[in-house]
């Protein structure tokens, strides 16, 4: 199938770049990231196929169109339309300082655990989420593993109330 | 006890501790619940246009801890399929709120995928669905594929969909086998292991090994089809699609099954589509989304096969899907057996490819390949990619962002099983907890992809 796939008409004041693959690749602000989930949702975006984020630390000098200042974290959205057979990524741009994004449980409620994985594992958080607790690490862990400048190795293991040597 | 008294080589380093600590992940009575998590935890967020909306503000918050009861389940139970746990509030027999608890087999393989170049990578992912360990190095493979812009030959490809829908099959066989015991039927259990084992023998005839396969590489797969295959996979068809009616006259027919499946755990269309629900899940449903048919990668535009639909959602169509595409994938490999073209069964591009063992004797530049590639791996361009295959359990996407190196920057595998057990406590909604253990099977849930 090589046919022109047209970006939905939401992520048109936005910068885009072409990727490899078939999805729309757009990066939209912190600000607006909520409303132009949900007019994408409106426009036949029915499912939120998969959220995740990634920490930048080490990598800032990553390809990004013209207009868009690269923080630290970015949350990668991909959404899936089925009635047009067509995938929809949206990057989030998260400074570090502050960490915060719209949560999308409102709109897609099958984001509830992919957020609260991107919290655990990044320390992301998601406002207006309702319960954004850890989800595969412990809930008493310190730190979010996959953040570029936690330690692998430097950290023992931390286990709940284990017992000490005999 | 002193939670730090094991750092004693480095300073523990200091975390805020307001950022890490988000409360408990565990089930609590409903006055000490929010309203808006209550809400979530009895469906209240699925605000369709045709089904019930319910209030967050209206639930029954004050409802007396006397009148339910909160237990729990898992992880070590046998029915759990690993080690799920969940939490289950119950009046009397039925379950009202369910809230699956997971992470107890997390190993941080994202995080180790960062730390293993491209070459490596398909040894890792392999082992996070390890009843379809091929799915995911196929996933990764086409992504790292993608992300080189490499073409692979002919023959790697239709290789790579035979030995994934065989995959296929051992994968809903041993779901056959599993749901059967947790129904209460040993004897589907030993002949879905029984025909899985055949299989399994033929992957390791061709792999090496029975699971986590390491053998869908970027760049093809790591060896050509053993000698006689054919008559393998012949034999391997004709087996399965003969006990496959076997298996209809054992359970489908059978009373006492289709009163413990039949609406048992109904979901709708809109409810899947809004939870992320894929797979047999998704379809069992009504809705016709198979990525090898709407999305087609490798060459299933090539080959013909139907995507099987249920109409209710309930246990028994998850069933009845599973059961028929055994048959649909039996009849693609068929069709791949006759049609599966001569030539190279992995790219012959020597940056990404190790030359073969014969050629290192004898040239140069073959040993300065082979060395590079073994010792820092090939180097993947700049840029991120999506790729998503449809695994037994539904949408596998794999998500590679590169920053030019020989290692992934970061690697995030979307898992379906991760997904569709959010499924879970609408399943339960409503049910007895005799039916608890028929739902968590047919959600399919394989732990080591839940948790990574």
């Amino acid at each position: 199938m090589t046919s022109v796939i047209t970006p939905p008409a939401a992520l048109a004041p936005y910068p885009s770049i072409d990727g490899v693959g078939v999805a729309t690749i757009a990066f939209v602000p912190r600000s607006e990231f909520h409303p132009v989930v949900a007019a994408l949702k409106a426009d036949g975006f029915e499912m939120a196929a998969d959220l995740c984020a990634v920490d930048y630390l080490t990598f800032p000098t990553r390809a990004l169109p013209e207009g868009v200042v690269g923080e630290r974290f970015e949350v990668v959205l991909n959404l899936l339309s089925m009635s047009k057979r067509q995938r929809v990524r949206l990057r989030v741009q998260v400074p570090a300082a502050d960490p915060v994004v719209d949560s999308l449980y409102d709109l897609y409620p099958g984001t509830e655990a992919m957020e609260r994985e991107a919290f655990d594992l990044l320390g992301v958080r998601f406002a207006g989420h309702p319960d954004l607790s850890r989800i595969l690490l412990p809930e008493e862990w310190e730190g979010h593993p996959l953040r570029k400048d936690y330690g692998i190795g430097r950290v023992p293991v931390q286990f709940k109330s284990t017992p000490g040597p005999r | 006890m002193d939670e730090t008294k094991n750092v004693t080589a480095v300073e523990r380093p200091l975390w805020p501790t307001e950022e890490t600590s988000e409360g408990s992940q565990e089930l609590f009575e409903r006055s000490k619940t929010s309203p808006e998590e209550l809400g979530r935890e009895v469906g209240a967020v699925l605000r369709l246009p045709e089904g019930p909306i319910i209030d967050p503000t209206q639930i029954d918050i004050e409802r007396s801890d006397d009148e339910t009861m909160i237990i729990n389940m898992g992880p070590q139970h046998p029915s759990t399929h690993g080690v799920l746990r969940l939490m289950l509030e119950l009046d009397g027999e039925v379950v009202l709120r369910t809230k699956p608890i997971i992470g107890y087999l997390h190993t941080g393989m994202e995080k180790q995928a960062e730390d293993l170049a491209f070459i490596q990578g398909s040894t890792n992912v392999t082992r996070m669905d390890y009843l379809a360990p091929l799915y995911q190095e196929l996933a990764f493979s086409l992504a790292t594929e993608a992300l080189l812009g490499v073409e692979i030959p002919a023959r790697a490809t239709y290789i790579r969909m035979l030995m994934t829908e065989l995959n296929r099959i051992s994968s809903h066989l041993m779901w056959m086998a599993t749901n059967g015991m947790d129904m209460g039927s040993t004897s589907m259990m030993i002949y879905g292991f029984r025909e899985r084992e055949m299989i399994l023998s033929f992957f390791e005839k061709t792999t090496g090994v029975r699971m986590n396969h390491n053998y869908i590489r970027p760049g093809g797969v790591a060896a050509d089809l053993p000698d006689g295959w054919e008559d393998d996979v012949e034999v391997i068809c004709n087996t399965v699609e003969t006990r496959s009616y076997e298996y209809d006259q054992l359970l489908t027919g059978q009373t006492i099954f289709r009163q413990r499946m039949e609406g048992i755990g109904n979901l709708t269309a809109e409810e899947a589509l809004a939870l992320s629900v894929t797979g047999p899940l998704l379809r069992s449903t009504g809705v016709p989304w198979d990525l090898r048919r709407t999305m087609p990668y490798c060459a299933y535009d090539a080959v013909d096969f139907d995507v099987i639909v249920g109409t209710y959602g309930d246990n028994f169509d998850r069933y009845s899907i599973r059961l028929n595409e055994i048959r649909e994938s039996v009849k693609i490999v068929r069709q791949l057996l006759a049609a599966m073209p001569r030539g190279d069964y992995r790219v012959q591009n020597a940056k990404v490819t190790p030359p073969p063992r014969g050629r290192i004797d004898q040239s140069m530049e073959a040993l300065i390949h082979h060395f590079k590639v073994f010792t820092e791996g090939f180097t993947v361009p700049e840029g991120e990619v999506y790729v998503a295959v449809e695994s037994p359990r539904g949408e596998l996407g794999c998500y590679i962002a590169s920053d030019g190196g020989s290692k992934p920057y970061r690697l995030h595998m979307r898992g379906p099983s991760f997904v569709n057990l959010q499924a879970l406590p609408l399943l339960m909604r409503g049910g007895l907890l005799s039916d608890a253990v028929a739902v968590i099977s047919s959600v399919d849930p394989v732990m080591g992809e839940v948790d990574r």
